[in-house]
């Protein structure tokens, strides 16, 4: 409970961040929230000698509508993502997935980008998004670039941001009126899913992707192909684990998910087709 | 008689709001950690990683070259402080194998969070960081972890003792001999059962904190300890140390839950104390949480095979019980003990003939040790025999409420004398049952679950029940005597009446989120007729409650409050004499109602409390030969348990496809005899059912097969949140204790020894008809669904 000893720099806008970050490489870490960084550095799993806040960069909190995406600001809470109007309005499966996030303290502090940034593939907002089909911008020492979220994560808690990267926005492309699925199984409230699904569907088209079943989020492509190839719903469900290679642990074994993604991908989708 | 009856405006028996929750909501209340000690140094200790291993070699200097570090000591190094190992005061047997364990391991670990070096710095950060500079070597030696393997021998954990086994404890009741081996050939019906009580961490929100401060001016040292046993503490801990007993003050400030596991005399206590003593400066350590899952003891922990035999109607005729109980890498304070309480209910709320035959084996592994935990015994054996009443049922195909309702103790039965010699006090189960099922609308479920229960259905229905006895209120102390216990049962209390009339209650008791302040003060209220708020509750300080048995065994109330009531008794039998001279009656003449002494048959010749506790500090008119002042203090020492007994209900559905349980309805009907404040109670009931049920369905202490502990934090170590828990119907009957004058029953484990039983029955319930007649705890969905799938292909 006690972290190792670190500095600690407040960044008060993205530029001076990313020249913090610049001048202090591999030795430092961004403080948002705070909700996953924190505790890994009081069990010291994480012991970064230098922690730059950017929590209180106030022009990073924000959510705008932008034509064919939503545009939500890196630093914008939970809470914030799962009330907003316009969020709500155009793309509901993302405000529903954002209030299982935690508990409602993590999502009164936690951040949509330090969740993104962490790539936890037990997080609910990364495969989520992933789903969805979001960009994220990413802005460094020269400038911004979009990265799509299939080709954001690159392994355990591995993305393709650069050390001197930060994420600044996330562009979510509108439902327009798509129909969705979101199923969270876990053992308490507050805890990662066991399997989680997000999943929307249109007349032509869809998007699944799991939480925890490997490590990464995983776009289910299989159980996509399968629906535009004419499926049922029940025979696309029993390709939920395609693509995945989930991993053991205390509350489930991979068999287990897999047999848990499947379900759980049929009642997202049954959701979706209703 | 009871002194509520007939009593018009009574205290007791109101639901109020504890007096202890503005400070603890607001924060003001002062927890040890919360102590300002300048110059106090800080104790951490690198722990053991390794489950079973020899130290080799140990290497400190770069810790004692750590900038804040003031000292480094290694178990060898503090051996010349201790007078004596930490202490065990329950040897069950005469020939009960105790290893010697100190607060540091010297040449040998033997459990993953076993102490090998203390580190003292002027900060905790400072002492933190230098234990991630020390070098241990170890040569590992092979985990002992599974019980019934280590019976085998084949690794010897404490070489000196030859063997695993700490002890056997037996129990064979027969009204003649061989009978319970008679009853299992000729019985119509048989079950055999094998349960396995899982490991439990305690998980007390506040962990343990100790600060230890030598006193410049008189006595020796103070201890400050997040404890819920300050008096037994400071025997032991004088004892330990080798200070005489009345130099040492032991303080609990306000202590954030305990749950059984402040109920014992920890390494980091004696630690503090004797570094003080050597540094002459403060000392305090504050446990991590995931120390804590290591550190402090876990509950639970035991094998139980369990065997009943019936008769054709399925009338009970004989019990038999093997268990091999899980005492972890040494003996704590009653480590031993705590199987050997369940031993007393495996009767249930049965009416049971004299066959019974116990038998439990205290084993040792290289796993934290085990130690009292929230029903300590009494969940695990209620749990066995409730479990098996409802196999017995479903073997005798029969409805496990009417199997039990053959075979309750009638109300017209007690005092009733079970099987295992004890007597329990009162009780009517068929009442509590009965209401119960009204409750869960027992008849309604059943035939819910004849439509729903289909083959292929995705939700499963399922009630499951629990009737008890709560053996509590430890205890009698011949009763303790018999059990080879090392101390009495007895709770002591003095009540003050202060010259303005305000009081001081003092009590030997130690609350820990009991709410004793608000209770302890509504009997003084109700006996003295003196109002609550000018009544103060003074506790869990030994300099200003020197005698005390604390608080633990839900013994606080039928113990202690009892012996409130006592004292409150003794004070008013004096206020009397002082009323009688200043009426110049004689003391027969008067009556006591209200706070006012007055003449029977002409009130108005009447005298208050208020004036009786002036005179009794002025001392200018007393009567001859009375000692000034208005003070008794009385010890009781119980003549029986207390026998809190009720039915539980839950209400379940599972779903078939993920193994995922939801709780519908639970209800509890609970009996503790006369409530003092029914609030208080509620939550009692609430918080014991939670931790019950979490028991089944949520927590579990995993070890891997090396004795690596696996769930060290709170995201692995599944405590429920309220999101995650039913709410909770409750009812009460009221059949009052005819043992003590407040005909008052604990009520703090109740609902522990109620709800595991009560929901894996519920459990196991829904799905018996695809085939699944046993659930191991916690019934996780992984487990559920698994139970499901191997029922399916053995068909």
């Amino acid at each position: 409970m006690i972290p190792a000893a670190f500095d600690y720099k407040r960044a008060s806008s993205a530029a001076e961040a990313i020249s913090l970050v610049g001048q202090y490489g591999d030795e430092a870490k961004f403080l948002a929230g705070g909700h996953s960084l924190i505790p890994l550095m009081k069990l010291r799993l994480a012991q970064p000698a230098m922690l730059i806040d950017i929590g209180r960069i106030k022009d990073l909190s924000y959510i705008k509508d932008g034509g064919d995406f939503i545009a939500i600001g890196a630093l914008t809470r939970h809470m914030d993502v799962e009330k907003s109007a316009l969020v709500l309005k155009e793309v509901p499966l993302l405000a529903h997935a954002a209030g299982y996030v935690g508990d409602a303290q993590v999502r009164h502090r936690g951040t949509i980008g330090g969740s993104l940034a962490h790539a936890d593939s037990a997080s609910d907002l990364p495969a989520t998004t992933l789903a969805l089909g979001a960009t994220y911008v990413a802005q460094g020492p020269k400038g911004e670039r979009l990265i799509a979220a299939a080709d954001f994560y690159k392994g355990f808690l591995e993305s393709a941001l650069q050390p001197d990267e930060m994420l600044t926005e996330i562009r979510v492309p509108k439902m327009n009126g798509a129909k969705w699925g979101f199923e969270k199984f876990n053992r308490r409230a507050q805890d990662w899913a066991i399997v989680g699904v997000a999943a929307w569907r249109s007349k032509d088209a869809s998007g699944v992707a799991l939480v925890n079943m490997g490590s990464t989020p995983i776009l289910a492509t299989s159980v996509s192909a399968a629906l535009k190839s004419g499926a049922s719903v029940a025979d696309a469900a029993q390709l939920a684990a395609a693509e995945a290679e989930p991993q053991d642990d205390l509350n489930a074994s991979s068999e287990y998910r897999v047999h848990l993604a499947k379900v759980l991908v049929r009642r997202a989708l049954e959701k979706a087709s209703a | 008689m009871t002194m509520t009856e007939n009593r018009q405006n009574s205290v007791i028996g109101t639901r109020q709001l504890r007096r202890e929750d503005p400070a603890l909501l607001t924060g003001e209340a002062k927890f040890t950690n919360d102590l300002n000690l300048p110059g106090a140094l800080h104790l951490s200790i690198l722990r053991s990683p390794h489950a079973h291993a020899k130290i080799v070699s140990i290497d400190t200097a770069a810790a004692k070259a750590s900038p804040g570090v003031v000292a480094v000591y290694t178990g060898a190094e503090l051996q010349s402080q201790w007078a004596g190992p930490m202490p065990c005061a329950w040897p069950v047997t005469p020939d009960m194998k105790n290893p010697p364990h100190f607060p540091l391991a010297a040449s040998k670990v033997c459990y993953v969070g076993d102490g090998v070096v203390a580190v003292l710095a002027t900060s905790e950060s400072a002492s933190r960081d230098a234990l991630d500079l020390i070098d241990v070597e170890y040569k590992v030696l092979k985990a002992v972890v599974d019980v019934e393997e280590a019976l085998s021998d084949a690794n010897i954990i404490h070489e000196d003792l030859g063997t695993n086994k700490s002890y056997t404890w037996n129990l064979k009741i027969e009204a003649t001999e061989g009978c319970v081996e008679d009853a299992f050939q000729k019985a119509a019906f048989k079950v055999s059962e094998r349960y396995v009580q899982q490991r439990l961490l305690p998980m007390a929100m506040e962990p343990r904190a100790v600060a230890a401060v030598p006193q410049p001016f008189g006595g020796d040292i103070t201890l400050y300890s997040s404890t819920q046993i300050p008096h037994i503490l400071k025997v032991m801990a004088a004892l330990t140390l080798g200070i005489p007993e009345h130099q040492v003050r032991v303080v609990a400030p306000s202590v954030g839950g305990g749950f059984g596991s402040k109920l014992d005399v920890y390494a980091e206590e004696l630690l503090c104390m004797a570094l003080a003593r050597k540094h002459s400066l403060p000392v305090r350590w504050v446990e991590e949480r995931s120390e804590n899952s290591m550190a402090t003891i876990h509950g639970r922990g035991q094998v139980q095979y369990v065997e009943l035999a019936a008769d054709k109607s399925g009338k009970l005729t004989a019990v038999r019980v093997r268990i091999k109980a899980d005492m972890g890498a040494y003996l704590q304070l009653v480590t031993p003990g705590v199987p050997i309480l369940g031993a007393f209910l495996y009767a249930g709320v049965y009416d049971i003939p004299l066959a019974y035959d116990f038998s439990c084996d205290g084993i040792f592994t290289t796993l934290t040790p085990t130690d009292a935990y929230r029903g300590a015994g009494r969940p695990e054996a209620t749990y066995a025999i409730e479990s098996a009443m409802d196999a017995l049922a479903r073997a005798m195909k029969i409805d496990p409420l009417e199997l039990r309702k053959r075979n309750f103790i009638q109300k017209e039965q007690f005092p009733y004398t079970a099987f295992s010699g004890l007597t329990y006090d009162s009780g009517d189960h068929l009442q509590a049952a009965e209401k119960a099922a009204g409750l869960a609308d027992y008849a309604g479920i059943r035939a819910q679950q004849a439509k729903q229960n289909v083959p292929g259905a995705k939700k499963r229905l399922g009630i499951g029940m629990s009737s008890y006895f709560e053996m509590c209120g430890l205890a009698p102390s011949r009763v303790l005597a018999s059990l080879n216990y090392g101390a009495g049962g007895w709770e002591a209390a003095t009540v003050r009446v202060l010259p303005t009339c305000k009081v001081q209650v003092v009590t030997g008791t130690s609350p820990h989120g009991q709410g004793h302040e608000t209770s302890w003060a509504m009997i003084a209220s109700e006996k003295l007729g003196i109002p609550q708020e000018d009544i103060d509750v003074l506790h869990s300080d030994t300099a200003i409650s020197p005698l005390g048995l604390d608080t633990y065994g839900s013994r606080s109330l039928p113990v202690g409050g009892v012996a409130i009531a006592g004292a409150c008794d003794k004070v008013i039998d004096k206020a009397r004499l002082i009323a009688a001279h200043q009426l110049e009656c004689s003391a027969d003449d008067l009556e006591f109602a209200g706070g006012v002494f007055s003449v029977k048959g002409s009130p108005d010749r009447a005298v208050p409390m208020a004036a009786i506790a002036f005179a009794a500090f002025t001392a200018h008119n007393l009567p001859d030969g009375l000692e000034p002042n208005l003070e008794a203090q009385y010890t009781y020492d119980p003549p029986n348990f207390s026998w809190p007994f009720g039915t539980h209900m839950c209400v379940l559905e599972v779903d078939t496809e993920t193994g995922q349980i939801e709780i519908l309805k639970y209800v509890a009907v609970d009996d503790c005899g006369v409530q003092i404040n029914p609030l208080i109670v509620e939550g009692q009931v609430h918080g014991g059912v939670i931790q019950g049920l979490a028991q089944a369905l949520f927590e579990e202490a995993v070890y891997d097969t090396d004795g690596n502990l696996k769930t060290t934090t709170l995201a692995e170590y599944l405590v429920p949140a309220a999101s995650d828990v039913p709410s909770i119907t409750t009812a009460h009957t009221v059949t009052p204790s005819p043992t003590n004058q407040l005909g008052v029953k604990g009520i703090g484990e109740a609902g522990t020894i109620g709800a595991a039983s009560t929901v894996i029955n519920a459990v196991v319930d829904a799905l018996s008809g695809i085939g699944v007649t046993s659930m191991p705890m916690p019934a996780s969905p992984q487990t559920v669904w698994r139970a499901i799938q191997s029922a399916a292909q053995a068909k």
